[in-house]
């Protein structure tokens, strides 16, 4: 197959038109995501196919139509225009994996309100951070989260509605402001969607950069041309597939791929809201005869650990598809995945503000174990000189992702932070802050993120988040945080503290911060190691030498020390 | 022991509401059911360690071996031994 194979036939025939065709949408004419990712599909005849299906931990299992979304989506559409939320208002979706996650989003979509997906593991000062800027009107949470949702609504004057999803009368009654809203009551056979458009905004997801509080990415509905042609060739998914992804929908693999992409092509998707193990993701993807996955380079780590016979002990014929994404995957990942499953991991990248996968291994294509791939064909990518935006041409050379704008899943802003979105385009590219380089044959490869932020477990964290809240904590009188390399999670959190007068350092303390952290922001932000220190190493200026902490737990050179502070 | 672990799950994974709640014994799974997270295990190691004055090698920690309080106990009692 991969003799057949013609990128540059590709690169000639495929263009984002190829998307707005296949679903039928007008130049200029109204779009809506919901209306794509579900009415269209029972318009098209696919109201009885299921659409989710979904497994909780105690292992039962759910099943919704595509009509059965399109009713329940409209009855959230419907609750939530009579709780006075309009188009534009921003309606965070603050809950663990399950069926309301999925069915809210669209709900929120159909109205023409912004959709903003939390993390459930966030903190109360993560959640509150992002409501905050945003200035969310609604919150969609449940029982186990709305403790945090408590601790801050006092500092979210513009949240108006608390909505819960699981409340019923055994339970206490709720606070003023809150309203419970029982999913399954409430479905609704026909709506009217919103007229959106292709720049109406539609999903507004918060990533972390190395200084200041997560920025809010803010996407669009004509987003879905990329969603949806991506994920009809890089994903490859076809009308009959059976698909996972594994990611949570409170970062962006998990709508643009876990919800968008997947229900945009029509396609019926697994969903596992459960915790790791691998036994329990072979079990899923036997039992639910999985043909296409989305994983992580971590999960598949953690996989490996567990070797090839626990693969091997199950009946995974119907899987003819597996890709990757969130870090890069190295060449063992790729090996173990041809040993265990007789199919290559197709690596792609991306990030929160592309929206959409920019580089990748298409199927049929060539796998190079360790690339991360070609560019998408519709779009246009290159290594850069991060300076100048010159292309560098030369295999080897080291320089910037770079995508040439526009593409349709590009974010259109940075919520309230315009000027931080305008550093991101040098010489008429934008710059996405990763390094790597091109080979010969115009694979990239990648060399490493140009800036601090720390990849856990394919999810970026900011280490200035992470420093705030640890000055928070009573102890702390100075605190830097890195990310130090981790052979799971690629890097983990590693913690520099130093101490205020009184307080000595030892284990009940480490411990102590640790949870501190856990539970305001999240448990990937928790540093797993903190190392005291008598001061942290600072510039004359005052700036604590973050980069020579991280070269000392690397063992490398420390660099240009001559702006320390000595005294 | 057993008591302890439990108090402090309930008090470090719990929410209040669900503190008071949930039914929480030495049978509930915690990995899988999402009350902790592969991240947060660690936090919950470190406290095991602590408390019982013992060393946990990282393979050892696994998420079946986390997944309740039975077999954290069970692992606890194994590097007690051990040291």
């Amino acid at each position: 197959m991969s003799q057949d194979f013609d990128y540059e036939r590709l690169r000639r025939e495929i263009t984002w038109d190829v998307a707005r065709r296949e679903l039928g949408i007008g130049e200029g004419a109204p779009i809506n995501l919901g209306h794509v990712c579900v009415d269209r599909n029972v318009e098209l005849g696919r109201g009885d196919k299921i659409a989710l299906v979904h497994e909780n931990h105690a292992g039962e299992v759910r099943r919704f139509t595509y009509r059965d979304v399109k009713r329940l989506s409209n009855g959230w559409a419907e609750f939530l225009a009579l709780q006075g939320i309009r188009n534009l208002d921003r309606v965070c979706v603050f809950l663990e994996r399950i069926p309301e996650l999925y069915i809210s989003f669209i709900g929120v979509l159909k109205i023409g309100a912004v959709v903003q997906p939390l993390f459930s593991a966030f903190g109360e000062e993560a959640f509150f951070q992002r409501a905050d800027d945003s200035r969310a009107v609604a919150v969609i949470t449940q029982h186990k989260h709305l403790g945090k949702v408590r601790k801050i609504r006092d500092r979210l004057p513009e949240l108006r509605t608390v909505i819960v999803v699981d409340h019923d009368a055994t339970r206490r009654p709720l606070h003023e402001g809150e309203i419970a809203f029982s999913m399954m009551d409430h479905g609704i056979a026909e709506y009217p969607v919103f007229r959106t458009y292709a720049e109406s905004p539609s999903v507004l997801h918060y990533t972390s950069g190395t200084t200041g509080q997560p920025k809010g990415a803010l996407h669009v509905h004509s987003s879905v041309f990329a969603q949806y042609l991506t994920s009809k060739m890089v994903l490859d998914l076809k009308d009959d597939d059976v698909y996972w992804c594994t990611a949570d929908p409170g970062w962006v693999t998990g709508t643009s791929y876990g919800i968008i992409g997947p229900w945009s092509l029509g396609v019926t998707q697994v969903v596992l809201d459960a915790g790791f193990s691998s036994d329990r993701w072979y079990e899923t993807m036997e039992k639910h005869r999985v043909t296409v996955w989305y994983t992580a380079p971590t999960a598949i780590r953690m996989l490996m650990k567990d070797g090839i016979e626990p693969v091997k002990r199950r009946e995974l014929s119907s899987l003819r598809h597996m890709c990757s994404v969130g870090e890069p995957l190295n060449p063992e990942g790729v090996h173990w995945g041809r040993a265990a499953f007789g199919l290559d991991f197709h690596d792609t990248f991306w990030q929160t503000e592309t929206g959409a996968i920019v580089v990748t291994n298409l199927p049929g294509m060539p796998v190079k174990p360790g690339s991360m791939g070609r560019p998408f064909p519709a779009l246009v990518a290159a290594v850069v000189d991060p300076a100048t935006g010159e292309v560098i041409e030369a295999p080897g050379r080291v320089g910037m992702i770079a995508i040439r704008p526009p593409w349709p899943s590009m974010m259109r802003t940075y919520w309230n932070n315009t000027a931080t979105y305008l550093k991101k385009f040098v010489n008429g590219w934008y710059i996405c802050g990763d390094r790597a380089s091109l080979d010969a044959d115009g694979y990239f490869w990648f060399s490493g993120r140009d800036d601090d932020v720390i990849n856990t477990g394919g999810h970026l964290v900011g280490p200035f988040e992470i420093e705030s809240a640890l000055l928070e904590h009573p102890a702390v009188a100075e605190s830097a945080a890195i990310g130090k390399p981790d052979p799971i999670n690629m890097e983990v959190v590693k913690a520099f503290v130093a101490l205020r007068p009184g307080f000595e350092p030892g284990p009940d303390l480490e411990l102590d911060i640790m949870n501190f952290i856990r539970k305001r922001l999240s448990p990937l932000a928790m540093p797993q190691e903190i190392e005291f220190l008598g001061r942290l190493p600072k510039t004359r200026s005052g700036k604590i030498m973050r980069r020579m902490l991280k070269a000392k737990e690397m063992g490398q050179e420390v660099g240009d020390t001559s702006t320390l502070d000595e005294d | 022991m057993k008591e302890m672990i439990l108090d402090y799950i309930r008090k470090e994974y719990l929410n209040e509401e669900d503190a008071e709640d949930m039914q929480l014994d030495e049978n509930t799974p915690l990995i899988s059911s999402g009350i902790v997270d592969s991240f947060s295990m660690v936090s919950l190691k470190r406290f095991l360690e602590k408390k019982y004055a013992i060393s946990i090698p990282d393979d050892q920690a696994t998420p079946e071996a986390f997944d309740t309080v039975n077999r954290i106990l069970e692992l606890v009692r194994r590097f007690q031994k051990d040291s």
